[in-house]
């Protein structure tokens, strides 16, 4: 299905999360509602403990609400069966996490690659290995990490490891990239060089929605969204 | 830290496949040679009675059983109790003696190949060479070495030892068959041969004697002559099972045949058993010991799964972060379980192949190894007198290794399950969160 500008790829109805502790319960969101309309760069901005990233989990199908519905392009995420999720997390959303979330074992290379590779048959395996390589490097030539590519992440600074994130986020060609802080673990440079290439990646039609506690990383974005005590 | 949790593991499951395939492998020699020294001191199938008295008419069932087919030669032989005394000596000894054809018995037994100086010609097993007259006597290599104190004598000497051998002959009914001072047969034999077995309690009991010789001390050599035993060996494509049941129902036959002569009740108490039901008491033991091995050996790979379940429980949470990472970007649950039950598989592959390799060629050295400890500390892997061995057997079965192998890598398995399936069961948010910390 061809969907028109205005469709809205995303979107979250009455998103309410609580967590039990002890024999208290944190409800950390209470009601959210958000529209993200495709090729959109959303920028979610709220204090630490208001609640950004787990809203930005449940969008993305890392978790479940208590309460509301999540639908993406139309589908209620919490109708879909594990392999759906599986395939959702896989295809169809990106995700770049503040603290980068690479695998060590694994070359840059590998790390970019390896959404591509998942759920393959050995066969499958063998068959788009190149190709995917391929894609893997071109994603980090656009990164400027060519020269990175059989390194270990933690032979990279943090700057050119949370490019990698992008790439391995970018990988299988997601309609939605979700960046939770993903600046946060830089210094301004090195942030604001990441945020470059989220607002590229957003220009070449990317749908981004980024969570930030900071203001002047959110006016990046083309729309901001305020979560506060609980609510947008 | 990871990588070395995980040569844990391989060293951990090298060491329990190498334990395993060299206790199970020289255990299972020893059995199996054990077996076949019992098969070939017994022949075949024994029909026989436990009775002193021995059973009447056995050279008519002898001439039926040659006329079989499947019956490649027969033997009868005597069994009886006697006092053994050295000349010289005025200690009586307690021994069992065997009455046999040496030939007859050759040929249904691997008696010949047991002999020392008659190996090639055993019909000469009880002739001695110095004097021509003189009856010969074969003793058990152990019983002889308690005799003379040399186990291995001189080929081409024969010691000169006589031996005065007495029974108390029993009539049919089994009473004494002589009253008075003459009540015990006695008679000298002189040492002729020695026979090694390699069953120590043979070896070390047994005096083999001339059949007739052994049937008159016996008593058995009345107008209606009485044996103890036929070993029958079968012709080479027979097996066991089927030709002891042929013979069951010969001697059924038979025994309905003589039902009516004078003696006919010998028979009664004879039964027909296949070399292992004959040899149960020795071997019976010896197999408890190879299940009780068997068992001890399970209880190490039940180790083997505990270590693995713990080194992969280590592994896990160590990796609580890169599932999170994994299952963020698509990898389902089935995806995580089979990841770390390949990772299990390799941990059980490489470290059955590194064990199975070490003790392969521990097996090829052992019994160097064994020399050199014997030579340098006295000390030997396994006591001669109790397993009769002459090498420790090293023969690597495939069967036991293919065996041993596949029970390392399914332990292996097993203890990644849990962990696998704990893993897989991890929420990714929740592990991701923890990575942050």
């Amino acid at each position: 299905m061809i969907m028109s500008k205005d469709d809205f790829i995303l979107k979250a109805e009455g998103l309410h999360k609580s967590y039990r502790m002890g024999a208290t319960e944190v409800r950390v969101l209470k009601g959210v509602n958000l529209n993200v309309k495709k090729g959109e760069f959303v920028a979610i901005i709220g204090a630490s403990g208001s609640g950004k990233s787990t809203l930005l989990h449940i969008l993305g199908a890392l978790d479940k609400p208590t309460r509301g519905v999540v639908t993406f392009e139309k589908r209620d995420l919490s109708r879909f069966r594990a392999g759906e999720l599986n395939r959702f997390r896989n295809r169809m959303v990106g995700f770049v996490f503040q603290f980068y979330h690479l695998l060590d074992e694994l070359s840059v290379l590998e790390n970019v690659f390896l959404p591509a590779m998942t759920g393959k048959s050995i066969i499958g395996w063998f068959a788009c290995r190149r190709q995917a390589k391929n894609r893997a490097k071109k994603l980090l030539a656009l990164m400027g990490l060519t020269e990175r590519i059989k390194h270990k992440p933690y032979q990279l600074s943090g700057g050119e490891r949370q490019r990698v994130a992008i790439g391995r986020a970018l990988m299988n060609e997601p309609r939605l990239l979700l960046a939770d802080e993903p600046t946060g673990n830089l210094d301004s440079a090195t942030g604001n060089g990441i945020l470059d290439v989220l607002e590229a990646l957003n220009r070449a039609g990317q749908t981004i929605v980024m969570v930030t506690h900071d203001e002047r990383i959110a006016q990046r974005a083309s729309r901001i969204v305020t979560l506060a005590d609980g609510k947008i | 830290m990871k990588r070395r949790i995980t040569y844990f593991a391989v060293l951990a499951v090298a060491l329990c496949v190498f334990i395993v395939v060299v206790v199970m492998t020289v255990m299972a020699g020893l059995v199996n040679e054990f077996k076949e020294k019992n098969h070939r001191f017994a022949g075949d199938c024994v029909v026989g009675t436990e009775s002193l008295v021995g059973f009447a008419y056995y050279e008519d069932f002898v001439k039926l059983a040659e006329q079989q087919d499947f019956i490649e030669a027969v033997s009868p032989t005597i069994k009886s109790f006697a006092l053994k005394r050295r000349r010289g000596s005025e200690q009586d000894d307690v021994v069992e003696i065997m009455g046999i054809d040496p030939v007859r018995d050759s040929q249904a037994t691997g008696f010949g190949d047991t002999l020392y100086y008659h190996k090639d010609d055993a019909s000469r097993a009880f002739e001695i060479a110095y004097d021509a007259n003189l009856v010969g006597c074969v003793l058990g290599d152990f019983m002889l070495l308690q005799d003379t104190n040399s186990r291995n004598l001189s080929e081409t000497s024969l010691p000169r030892i006589a031996y005065s051998i007495s029974c108390f002959p029993l009539t049919a009914r089994g009473a004494l068959a002589q009253a008075g001072t003459d009540m015990v047969n006695t008679k000298t034999f002189y040492f002729s041969d020695q026979s090694s077995t390699g069953l120590p309690r043979v070896d070390g009991s047994l005096v083999y004697l001339p059949f007739e010789q052994a049937q008159l001390l016996c008593g058995m050599g009345e107008s209606t002559k009485r044996a103890s035993r036929l070993h029958i060996r079968f012709k080479p494509d027979v097996k066991i099972q089927a030709g002891c049941e042929k013979i069951q129902s010969l001697w059924q036959k038979f025994r309905q045949d003589k039902a009516g002569e004078t003696q006919a009740y010998t028979l009664d108490t004879v039964t027909v058993q296949s070399w292992k039901q004959y040899r149960r008491s020795s071997i019976a033991p010896m197999e408890n010991e190879q299940t009780e091995m068997s068992v001890m050996f399970g209880f190490v790979g039940i180790t083997t799964v505990f270590i693995v379940l713990v080194v992969f429980y280590m592994i896990i949470s160590h990796k609580s972060k890169d599932i999170g990472i994994l299952k963020s970007i698509g990898v389902s649950n089935v995806d995580i379980i089979e990841l770390f039950s390949g990772y299990a598989f390799l941990v059980g592959i490489i470290g059955a192949g590194f064990g199975l390799l070490a003790g392969w060629i521990f097996l090829l050295k052992i019994n160097r190894i064994e020399d050199w400890l014997f030579k340098h500390f006295g000390f030997q892997l396994w006591d001669r007198t109790i397993y009769a061995i002459g090498d420790i057997p090293n023969k690597v079965e495939f069967k036991i290794l293919a065996i041993i192998v596949v029970s390392a890598v399914v332990a292996c398995l097993i203890g990644a399950l849990i962990p696998s399936l704990q893993a897989a069961r991890q929420k990714p948010v929740e592990t991701l969160q923890v990575g942050q910390l």
